[in-house]
């Protein structure tokens, strides 16, 4: 075979990523210490960016398959890994200050997130089950090592344990199902499965197994109830920069596989895997929302927001139009900027001494610092999905997907347990509004990564006149999808 | 018509706010201040053309705009006024500037968020009643939350967090539920979002009424209709007195528009079918939640209750379908915009200066405070309906109107009249005169100018507007006529 026939230029943006991310780990050997984790943090974030700039650059208008059909370049895939690259450089920039405080500003960490976001680009684009196992286990086991870099940390090395036995296990059920898929069709390729699985009767039992492997694996990794037992550990053990890291990335990389496996290679199996999406989403919402209320801990409180947002993105996948997959598409967009945001403001409040991870820490924020306070205001009405924010019309595309494909009494559940999620969402803007200070401790000021965060989270309003344009981008990469 | 006035009058509040924000700490309140009333009047100003340009032999939207936003969904940034609106957006753009110059002194922490969010408040208020589509009304329906949310937590007395909450969950449990509504007639209209498009479509009996329940939901909460009402004391009684205001005189007005707006032209059949339900709940608001009132001993909560009595003619007004009915609802809505507004200034007044509510800790206030007094009984005399004011205009049309459906509706409703009379003038009686309770009272000082400038300006409007309510009846009637005739006709497929 020809080189030529691989067309391995389609996969360019992951080979830049894992080639700087060897040469940084090289090049940082050559210098001093402090030097080089100046500069192995300084040429990431550079090369993330890169890597955006340059996809956004040679967007795709279709799709190609490339590398032996295990590999696909479409539009989606594009739009997936410039908000991939884009969101762990931003949360490169929050973490720095606080890594430097507790010593953990240290080349490995940026190099093992490097290796992790090409997982997540090799994950978006993945055509084929192996691809997207290689993906998933590079991404994953990056993300074990950095829970647990902060190695003097109990809560730490705890959650880096949970989180890995749990993910083996998960990892496993899902080779599982990909094997079963193997054997039914004596394809790994996603396409071929699809076409050979076309027809099949809903009584299938090996089909029917297969099914419930890969959706199983799939909302563990989501994090959906009730497969979210490591979520709010990890969110709470990991340093706030890893969990900043494993909040918001690999939820895009998630959505690009569900979405690949479920509508692409199981896109027959839809009335198999929407009943279990169905009770999955409805749990997650209705789990993550009551139980956050329960929480002192700001970071477990979001970990089980986050529960209910995959919830909420589940919906939109289990409509199973295309309608609704560019509904979840646009909403796991949105949850990954107000993730990235939420983190970065809780790594703007940590000090050296205070990890601000309590929500008693955001008492009287207003008082202290006007700027930040407004800020977490703005998010948390988001998160709310209170109008006029992009939150609103996250969920606002899933409820009409779930309402156009005749599932009204999901919808209805939905946006009944959305005023649940209201509550805790306000309880904070209650805390940093009307509460009294409890320290007069002015706030570090940081102009530049208060910066980064004002555009972060005024992103979140200010593209209100241009969310047609967002979700027609959506609705066409959607259209655009290829297997 | 081409125009873009309704867009300014929509942004040039908020963007107002959000540069008075940007004056900072409290060291430069006296800009902040000079700021909002500057802009409130600009906008004031800004908005009068709306009345000298409204045409009003025609039933037609105006001032419309019109501009693709969410093409996917096909969602129009679509703006225009009618007879129902337009009269509305004027009582808004009045208030604000009475709001600003009412907390100009009383407010002394946080002065610039204070003004700022009233300004934001009134652009947000403005594009409820001007947006021509769906989703664009549920953004500016539920972006108003933010505003009041923050204006009683923050400014309100010692209950302010239960009550805030509150208020913000049971609206918004309202208004999601209107949002399913709005995603089916979405679905069965073949796409669209417009408001218009809404009026034209045959549903079924079985829909209309759950389109109706849904719709309800939202706006009894609004209203507030009995029993839906409890946030509204709550909420009252903590907010300050501007947020009181912008509550009782504008916010509550919302609900009324959104049955008007949706209700009785989306759902006629369902409507006539559940007339007698709305009926029902109007009557007991006005009986029952006035004797509420009678024995309440805190002057704000007494007022809250008096509005959710008054309110409750609103919603028989427009259920009893005929023209009296369904302007002396409108009428009613405006004027207690003015009087409520100026009753709560009024209690804001005695609060300023002995920070209590009750109506015990006042007795006699007449002697220090002549003026005060004599306005203070003037709206008291407005809110029971004397003829001459405008509060007599509404209930008068509204009783007239439901008389025509059955004498019943109009002597429950006509009890009003006493009891109305009775917790006003009792309270007036308790507060005003009487021997002078305490030296603290004996020490008040009356009003200062600037007191007697807002009050003095609703003492007008309640009185111009009591003698000669014709431009008002005028400017409504080919609206209401055309809404009239809409509900006239079954959308029954």
């Amino acid at each position: 075979m020809k080189v030529e026939a691989l067309k391995a230029a389609a996969a360019a943006p992951e080979m830049i990523v894992a080639f700087m991310a060897c040469l940084i780990l090289v090049a940082a050997l050559y210098m001093k210490k402090e030097t080089g984790h100046k500069f192995t943090y300084g040429v990431s974030v550079v090369t993330l960016v890169f890597v955006a700039i340059q996809i956004m650059m040679n967007f795709s208008e279709t799709g190609t398959t490339a590398l032996n059909n295990m590999f696909v370049d479409d539009p989606m895939a594009d739009l997936l890994k410039i908000a991939i690259c884009l969101i762990s450089a931003g949360v490169f920039v929050y973490s720095r200050q606080y890594n430097q405080d507790r010593g953990i500003f240290k080349g490995e960490y940026y190099i093992l997130g490097m290796f992790g976001v090409t997982g997540m680009m090799v994950m978006a684009s993945a055509n084929h089950l192996l691809t997207l196992y290689l993906g998933l286990e590079l991404m994953s086991l990056c993300l074990y090592a950095m829970i647990a870099f902060y190695r003097d940390d109990k809560l730490a090395v705890e959650a880096a344990m949970k989180y890995f036995v749990l993910g083996a296990l998960a990892s496993s059920i899902l080779l599982y199902g990909m094997s079963l898929l193997y054997g039914l069709t004596g394809s790994l390729e996603l396409s071929v499965i699809r076409d050979s699985l076309a027809g099949t009767e809903q009584g299938n039992v090996a089909v029917a197994l297969a099914v419930v492997f890969i959706v199983v694996a799939v909302a563990f990794k989501l994090g959906a109830v009730p497969f979210h037992m490591w979520v709010p550990d990890v969110y709470q053990g990991a340093p706030t920069s890893t969990t900043a890291f494993v909040g918001a990335a690999p939820k895009i990389a998630a959505f690009a596989i569900t979405l690949r496996l479920l509508a692409g290679g199981l896109e027959d199996l839809h009335g198999m895997w929407q009943q279990m999406l169905i009770i999955i989403a409805l749990l997650s919402i209705a789990g993550g929302n009551i139980i956050a209320i329960a929480q002192s801990n700001l970071k477990r409180m979001l970990a089980y927001s986050t529960i209910s947002h995959m919830g909420y993105f589940l919906c939109g996948i289990l409509a199973g139009t295309e309608e609704g997959y560019s509904a979840s598409l646009f909403y796991v967009l949105v949850y990954a900027v107000m993730s990235l945001a939420a983190f970065g403001i809780v790594l703007f409040l940590a000090t050296k001494e205070n990890e601000s991870d309590q929500l008693d820490d955001l008492k009287g924020l207003s008082k202290r610092s006007p700027w930040i306070a407004f800020l977490l205001m703005v998010l948390m009405f988001s998160m709310a999905g209170i109008p006029p924010t992009a939150g609103f019309f996250a969920k606002f595309s899933v409820i009409q997907a779930l309402v156009n494909a005749d599932l009204i009494w999901v919808a209805a559940i939905g946006v009944i347990l959305a005023v649940v999620g209201a509550y805790y969402y306000l309880r904070i803007i209650k805390l940093a509004y009307f509460d009294a200070p409890e320290s007069d401790e002015a706030i570090k000021t940081n102009v530049g990564m208060s910066a980064v965060l004002t555009v972060n989270v005024l992103l979140i309003v200010a593209i209100l006149p241009w969310i047609g344009s967002l979700l027609a981008l959506c609705n066409q990469v959607i259209s655009q999808f290829t297997l | 018509m081409e125009s873009n006035l309704l867009s300014i009058l929509i942004w040039l509040p908020i963007l107002a706010g959000v540069m008075i924000l940007g004056t900072g700490g409290d060291e430069r309140a006296p800009l902040a201040r000079k700021l909002a009333l500057g802009f409130s009047i600009v906008i004031l100003i800004l908005s009068l053309p709306l009345w000298s340009g409204f045409d009003s032999t025609t039933a037609q939207m105006q001032f419309v705009e019109r501009a693709p936003w969410i093409q996917s969904f096909n969602v129009w940034y679509s703006l225009g006024i009618d007879g129902i609106s337009m009269p509305l957006i004027l009582l808004t753009t009045a208030l604000t500037v009475i709001v600003v110059i009412a907390g100009w002194e009383v407010i002394q922490e946080r002065v610039a968020q204070y003004m700022a969010d009233f300004l934001i408040i009134e652009g947000i208020m403005i594009g409820v009643f001007s947006a021509l589509d769906a989703v664009l009304f549920y953004v500016f329906w539920e972006a108003m939350l933010i505003p009041m949310f923050l204006i009683i937590g923050i400014w309100g007395g010692s209950n302010r967090i239960y009550a805030t909450i509150k208020f913000f969950l049971y609206t918004l449990l309202g208004s999601l539920l209107m949002l399913v509504a709005f995603l089916y007639l979405y679905n069965k209209s073949g796409g669209s979002f417009s408001i218009l498009d809404f009026h034209d479509l045959k549903i079924g009996l079985n829909p209309q009424i759950l389109i109706f329940l849904a719709f309800f939901t939202a706006f009894a909460v609004k209203v507030p209709m009995f029993p839906v009402h409890t946030w509204l004391p709550d909420a009252h009684v903590e907010a300050p007195t501007g947020g009181s205001v912008i509550l009782a005189a504008i916010m509550l007005k919302m609900g009324g528009y959104g049955f008007l707006r949706f209700n009785m032209p989306i759902t006629p059949d369902a409507s006539h079918e559940l007339a007698w339900f709305m009926i029902t709940l109007s009557l007991i608001a006005i009986v029952y939640i006035a004797l509420v009132a009678l024995v309440q001993g805190d002057m704000k909560k007494l007022i809250a209750y008096s509005s959710i009595s008054h309110m409750g003619f609103v919603t028989l007004g427009m259920f009893v379908f005929n023209s009296q009915g369904v302007e002396g609802a409108m009428m009613q809505m405006i004027s207690h915009g003015f009087i409520s507004g100026a009753l709560f200034l009024c209690v804001g007044v005695l609060y300023d200066r002995l920070h209590s509510r009750e109506i015990k800790t006042y007795s006699g206030v007449a002697t220090p405070m002549p003026v005060f007094a004599a306005f203070m009984v003037l709206f008291a005399m407005a809110n029971s309906g004397l003829p001459g004011t405008s509060g007599f205009v509404g209930e008068f049309l509204v009783i007239m109107g439901s008389f025509q459906v059955n004498a019943w509706f109009a002597i429950i409703a006509g009890l009003t009249l006493i009891f109305g009379a009775a917790y006003t003038l009792w309270m007036v009686k308790r507060v005003v005169y009487g021997a002078v309770v305490s030296d603290d009272v004996a020490a008040l000082k009356d009003v200062n100018q600037r007191e007697i400038l807002f009050l003095s300006l609703l003492a007008a409007m309640v009185l111009v507007v009591g003698i000669w309510p014709n431009p008002i009846l005028e400017v409504m009637h080919a609206t209401i006529d055309n809404l009239l005739q809409h509900t006239q006709i079954s959308k029954l497929p």
